[in-house]
């Protein structure tokens, strides 16, 4: 039987008529631990997004398995939360619970405990009640990862998780993302260096608009490629020929 | 003023208690939605729809006088149309939405004017801007109580969706994109069903007033959402009874004196609440250890 996988088909995504990923094709296997790395604007940020639903393709398509789509975290690289929302820490982890409780289900013991495990997996006990505005960056995104655990999702996607972070805690985070990955779960982070890349994720796709190379870290972030992704994210041309619409294989049709 | 200044014109009169009623009922009702609008960042468009709704009201009273049904839809319907013309404008043209509401802010005061003059003595064009709170009647005492009822149901079914809808609104559209619609325009519903119910009491000028004035009050004083909800509708409901007092005491038009009730707290707040001007600026003087 084959694993299920998330597939990118002739991925084209961007904003306006600018695309900032161009056809892109991947097959990323499901409970894989995969780096996105390439240069300042290849694309990264908008593969995540597509990925998490919040950008639709150009072209192309992005298929991913049910489990995967379903149960979806998605840390974006700025807090899409109103910060001066006058909501504690507590809270605002608790909200991960949305996907098992929604609107009306009661907040049970099952619930505490596990907006509980996650607080104390992230070590903000003690900051329960202090409202989000007091937290300083890195605590900040502590409670962000706080509420990816408590989603329990199976995909998760991190956009430059790192940010505003110190070395320790970003030690803590890369043991939380290793475990998520023994669990079987998906998980896609966006990330600049790469040599924390080399240390901790087996496998990497190299963006530079489009696909520089997908395969093992070791073989994608080796000199010719990075060259090569160096280069093609300062050759882009701002005044470059429309892209002609792709015929779509699959559906023999133009795709939107 | 008196201890029996403050009582006699409620336990005298029919009129001050109906309209002590309304006022409070309405205030009930308006308070918390005034909350989300201002944690929404939404206090603005409120009072452009506000004005939205006085077309639709003028329309009525041009064909059906001072109609409660008729005004009541009337202004219903403006306040829902103006809502979806101004997101329209905003999604499909360069215009961001405030500007696209500040126009059609414009253009639903001009035409409720314009339909108001043309048809209507002076009297009933003043009760429209600034409402008769002291003439309500049992009709619309009923209505009010119907809004501010369906207001407070609907806010405790929807607590959860609006509250993440407010917080994290990307969030909630990838998990429950329908509901983050049906809240989103759910809520814009009700700041039309209580912009109607306040303008049959202090009139379409100031019906914004009983929405916005104690929300922002509360949140200069207290953190926690249920604590400023609890307390703009304590300041709701003491600032009509203020006004109402002062409207009775020295001859003054009662939605202006309610309105001017909920704002003199508001004022104060602002330079003496802990989140106000003057404590911000002022430093601690003690700190803990750790």
């Amino acid at each position: 039987m084959n694993t299920p996988s998330i597939v990118l088909h002739d991925l084209t995504a961007g904003y306006g008529r600018h695309p900032a990923i161009h056809h892109l094709h991947a097959t990323i296997p499901c409970g894989a631990l995969l780096a996105v790395a390439g240069p300042n604007g290849a694309g990264k940020s908008t593969l995540l997004k597509v990925l998490a639903g919040e950008l639709k393709p150009m072209t192309g398509h992005v298929s991913l398995p049910a489990p995967c789509r379903q149960r979806l975290a998605y840390l974006t690289q700025q807090p899409t939360w109103s910060l001066d929302f006058p909501v504690d820490v507590h809270d605002a982890i608790a909200m991960g619970c949305w996907p098992w409780l929604g609107p009306w289900r009661a907040f049970d013991e099952a619930a505490h405990r596990r907006v509980a495990d996650a607080i104390a997996a992230v070590k903000l006990q003690g900051f329960e009640h202090r409202p989000l505005e007091s937290l300083s960056g890195g605590q900040l995104q502590r409670v962000r990862f706080a509420q990816i655990i408590v989603q329990d999702a199976r995909l998760i996607l991190l956009d430059e998780p790192f940010n505003a972070l110190d070395e320790t805690t970003e030690e803590e985070f890369l043991t939380l993302i290793h475990r998520w990955h023994e669990e079987g779960r998906t998980v896609i982070a966006v990330l600049h260096d790469l040599a924390r890349v080399r240390r901790y994720f087996p496998l990497t796709l190299l963006l530079a608009r489009e696909l520089v190379a997908f395969g093992p870290t070791e073989q994608v972030l080796c000199a010719e490629y990075l060259d090569r992704a160096r280069r093609h994210a300062e050759a882009f041309d701002e005044h470059a020929a429309p892209c002609p619409l792709p015929v779509d294989e699959e559906k023999d049709e133009v795709a939107p | 003023m008196t201890l029996p200044e403050l009582i006699t014109p409620f336990a005298d009169y029919d009129f001050m208690r109906r309209a002590l009623a309304g006022a409070s009922m309405l205030t009930l009702g308006a308070t918390p939605v005034g909350v989300f609008l201002m944690l929404r960042r939404m206090s603005l468009m409120a009072d452009a729809m506000s004005h939205a709704v006085l077309p639709g009201v003028a329309a009525a009273y041009f064909f059906s006088g001072l109609s409660l049904g008729a005004m009541t839809l009337g202004g219903l319907t403006a306040g829902v149309l103006v809502a979806i013309a101004t997101g329209w404008a905003a999604r499909h043209s360069v215009l961001f939405e405030d500007t696209a509401m500040g126009t059609f802010q414009i253009l639903s005061l001009t035409a409720g004017i314009l339909l108001m003059t043309a048809h209507g003595r002076p009297v009933d064009v003043l009760q429209l801007l600034f409402g008769s709170i002291l003439a309500i009647d049992r009709d619309t005492l009923t209505l009010i109580a119907l809004v501010a009822s369906a207001t407070l149901v609907l806010l405790a079914l929807g607590w959860r969706i609006l509250v993440l809808e407010c917080f994290d609104a990307p969030f909630l559209r990838r998990y429950s994109p329908r509901l983050s619609a049906l809240a989103h325009y759910g809520f814009l519903v009700l700041v039309v069903l209580n912009l109607v119910a306040a303008f049959h009491a202090i009139g379409t000028l100031l019906a914004i007033s009983v929405l916005i004035l104690p929300a922002a009050t509360a949140r200069l004083w207290v953190n926690g959402l249920g604590k400023a909800l609890v307390l703009a509708a304590g300041c709701g409901i003491l600032g009509s009874y203020l006004g109402l007092v002062a409207s009775f005491r020295w001859d003054l038009p009662a939605g202006p004196a309610i309105a001017l009730a909920l704002a003199l707290p508001y004022l104060c707040s602002l330079f003496l609440a802990p989140h106000g001007f003057l404590r911000r600026r002022r430093p601690r003087k003690q700190h803990l250890e750790n």
